[in-house]
């Protein structure tokens, strides 16, 4: 199917399901089962089998239609779907993936746990077989969409008598289950958006089991892989990020300006044009077939930059730079760093240089896989996990 | 907007790449640096035969009919060898300052004679200069043009200077042959070993108008906001080499029974230099692609730092061999830090951002 033709088959599929008169939901599904979800995916599961890239002819035609709000469901669009596809079993992807993508049920995702951060591969949550399912305990971290979330993609360890890496099985929770409690996890800004999930005998049926027994650090590579690539569809516009943001802040307090304050925000204003830039360049990229690892890249400067800007933001503030809007343990259902002030900002970037992957971790992944460094020497990898020091 | 490479560009920087992998060895380069010909002219030859010096010239004006994005590649690789050729004087400066011309038949037996490399031409105005500010260091009166312009790149091998001088009613540009009793290039020590600058001294020389008031102004400082632009291209390929050189000094170099490359402290470095490359080469591209004022001061304030960091974290991640005279991390250290006052410091080209970016001082 070329261009022309997606485009004919979503008109054609616009003009028999009016968004106008129809139930938000019941369009959705419509648009599921018309292959326009997801245009990459199978024929059946959403998809069309078609190129990435041709998902924009689709988002175009359908601009302005409901959509499945996919802020709210990340996690669920952005790595379990993708592992689901690859690892799942036929009856798994024909339940999950439809109520996935419409948003009826929301995803997250149990990776992190307190001792299991940088070093996934060491995490501890148990899981023991008991008849046809299995029992998981234990406890994870950094959860966010855990007290929304109706399945949770799960890692946890089905033998800690093997290394690290070989012990691990990939499993899908059910988050009603009576064993998993979900409690907010508050952080620095004051609010809650993510969770500590603790399991205790959680139950899970060996059918809802991802890959094979021991396959689960090959599954999350997958999963992982899914979370770098989630780079932005659409080129941001000049000054629509944090640069604009402070640029208006700086605008607003001419009695704060000094000469010191000027040339640091023109150099933060200079390099996150050069960010927007390398964005650009990189979808050129993606778009003549030739992604390259400049991604790992952007998210490093994206990182410092919304680290640098908010904090500039604060001290352009003067004597209002001393207040905070709100302490309050809220729970907010998504990441709104505009809608907030300065100060929250400021804070809440101190976490991008953290969540899906530190900084340091991507600096050891940039040398060592894009400028083939050779790697540190390892003492951990060959031993049991359950013999490993912690 | 296309930040990529075409194919063609491919294979251009191919082409001056052998080139310069055969003519501009570094020991050569090092070595050329202390004998009474700094400049490879033999080389320069073989680069205008490429076709290479006149790429952004329209073809009706006896040029490539090319783009300064083509200009830039040629630059990249310019800086990853720091060939000693006076490409930035005659290819970009003087060249462009003459597209902004009206081409009189002067103007156009230059464009041919640059382009063919019979003769060399360099802008004549200090290499620090910055774009939006040209104040002529010549004047012109009667008796001819007088004056002393100090640090200009690429005049040491020039046949012809592009005089910006001062007139009855504004900036003029002339055309002013060297070899005449009122022209005088004095060399000096430079701290670029591989683009030396000199001085200029006029004494009621001579010279022909190419430009008058209306028109000499925009062709100055065009030339200038279009070479600030390609520098950074040029910047890039410096920057370039210095990363790939430590990355393979690392990898070989062994200290405590280990590469010194699989240290965590050093890989970092190093990742973090990638990445601001990755940023630096989409900011060059820029530039290239839409030559202006916006995209040549972004791409300044940026790759200006992120060569001479460059050039700086090489000298120090060689360890001793780095600084030693044999080693040729000091060429591109000594260009790195030329480079980033040639046409504007950083410093410079952020304030030039402020009313682009609505961040009024």
């Amino acid at each position: 199917m070329n261009e022309a033709q997606l485009r004919e088959l979503t008109r054609e599929f616009l003009a028999k399901n009016d968004p106008t008169t129809m139930d938000r939901l019941e369009f959705l599904r419509a648009r599921f089962d018309a292959g326009l979800a997801w245009v990459h995916f199978p024929t059946g599961l959403g998809g069309l089998d078609l190129p990435r890239e041709m998902q924009s002819v689709v988002d175009e035609e359908l601009a302005g239609t409901p959509d499945n709000d996919p802020r709210r469901i990340g996690i669920g669009l952005g790595m379990a779907a993708p592992t689901i596809l690859a690892f799942g079993t036929e009856e798994q992807k024909q339940r999950y993936l439809r109520p996935l993508w419409t948003g009826e049920e929301v995803w997250c995702q149990l990776f992190s746990e307190p001792g299991a951060g940088s070093d996934l591969a060491a995490l501890g949550t148990r899981a023991v077989r008991d008849g046809d399912d299995w029992l998981m305990t234990g406890q994870k971290v950094w959860t966010s969409s855990a007290h929304t979330a109706r399945f949770a993609i799960l890692v946890a360890r089905h033998d800690p008598d093997l290394p690290k890496h070989a012990g691990l099985t990939y499993f899908i929770l059910d988050m009603t289950d009576p064993g998993v409690d979900v409690r907010p996890l508050r952080q620095i800004t004051g609010e809650a958006e993510f969770n500590e999930v603790f399991m205790d005998n959680a139950r899970v049926p060996d059918a809802n089991r991802l890959g094979a027994v021991g396959e689960g650090w090959k599954v999350a590579q997958t999963t992982l892989m899914n979370e770098r690539v989630a780079i932005g569809s659409r080129p941001a516009p000049r000054d629509g990020g944090m640069s604009g943001v402070v640029a208006e802040t700086w605008r607003n307090h001419p009695e704060n300006h000094t000469p010191d304050l000027h040339d640091r925000l023109l150099d933060l204003w200079t390099q996150s044009e050069a960010l927007r830039l390398a964005g650009i360049r990189l979808r050129q990229q993606l778009a003549a077939g030739a992604p390259g690892p400049e991604g790992s890249a952007m998210k490093l400067a994206f990182a410092r930059l919304a680290q640098e800007l908010t904090g500039l933001e604060v001290e352009l503030l003067g004597d209002d730079g001393l207040r905070y809007d709100d302490w309050t343990l809220r729970r907010p259902d998504k990441v709104d760093f505009t809608g907030r002030e300065a100060g929250y900002r400021y804070l809440r970037a101190k976490g991008n240089s953290i969540e899906g992957g530190t900084s340091e971790v991507l600096r050891n992944i940039i040398a060592e896989r894009v400028l083939g460094l050779p790697a540190e020497p390892r003492t951990d990898t060959k031993v049991a996990w359950k013999d490993l020091p912690r | 907007m296309n930040l990529l490479y075409t194919d063609i560009e491919d294979d251009l920087r191919a082409s001056v790449k052998d080139l310069l992998t055969d003519r501009a060895k570094a020991a050569d380069v090092i070595a050329r640096t202390e004998t009474t010909e700094p400049y490879d002219l033999d080389l320069w030859r073989r680069l205008t035969e490429l076709g290479a010096v006149s790429l952004h010239v329209p073809e009706e004006l006896g040029g490539q009919g090319a783009s300064t994005r083509e200009v830039a590649v040629v630059m990249e690789e310019l800086g990853r060898s720091v060939a000693p050729v006076p490409f930035l004087g005659s290819a970009v400066l003087a060249t462009t300052a003459l597209l902004g011309c009206k081409p009189s038949d002067e103007v156009r037996s230059l464009l041919d004679a640059i382009g063919s490399g019979e003769q060399i031409a360099t802008l004549a105005i200090s290499l620090a200069t910055a774009p939006g500010s040209t104040v002529p260091d010549a004047i012109r009166s009667d008796s001819g043009l007088s004056g002393r312009v100090r640090s200009v790149a690429d005049a040491l091998p020039a046949d012809v200077l592009l005089v910006p001088a001062q007139g009855g009613s504004g900036l003029e540009l002339y055309a002013v042959p060297v070899a005449q009793p009122g022209v005088e290039v004095t060399p000096v020590t430079s701290l670029d070993l591989t683009r030396p600058v000199a001085d200029v001294t006029l004494d009621r020389a001579t010279g022909t108008l190419l430009a008058g008031p209306e028109a000499a102004e925009p062709a100055v400082d065009g030339a200038l906001w279009t070479a600030a632009g390609l520098l950074a291209s040029e910047q890039l390929g410096i920057a370039e080499w210095c990363l790939a050189t430590t990355v393979a000094y690392l990898k070989d170099r062994h200290q405590f029974g280990r590469p010194v490359g699989s240290f965590q402290a050093l890989k970092h470095r190093l990742a973090d230099l990638w990445g601001d490359l990755v940023l630096a080469r989409a900011a060059a591209r820029n530039a290239a692609d839409e030559p202006g004022q916006l995209s040549a001061s972004v791409a300044q304030a940026l790759c200006s730092t992120v060569a001479l960091h460059a050039a700086e974290e090489c000298v120090q991640l060689h360890g001793g061999i780095g600084m030693t005279w044999e080693h040729p991390a000091h060429l591109y250290l000594k260009r790195a830090k030329a480079d980033s006052i040639a046409l504007g410091t950083a410093g410079r080209h952020r304030q030039l951002l402020a009313p682009h970016a609505n961040i009024p001082a």
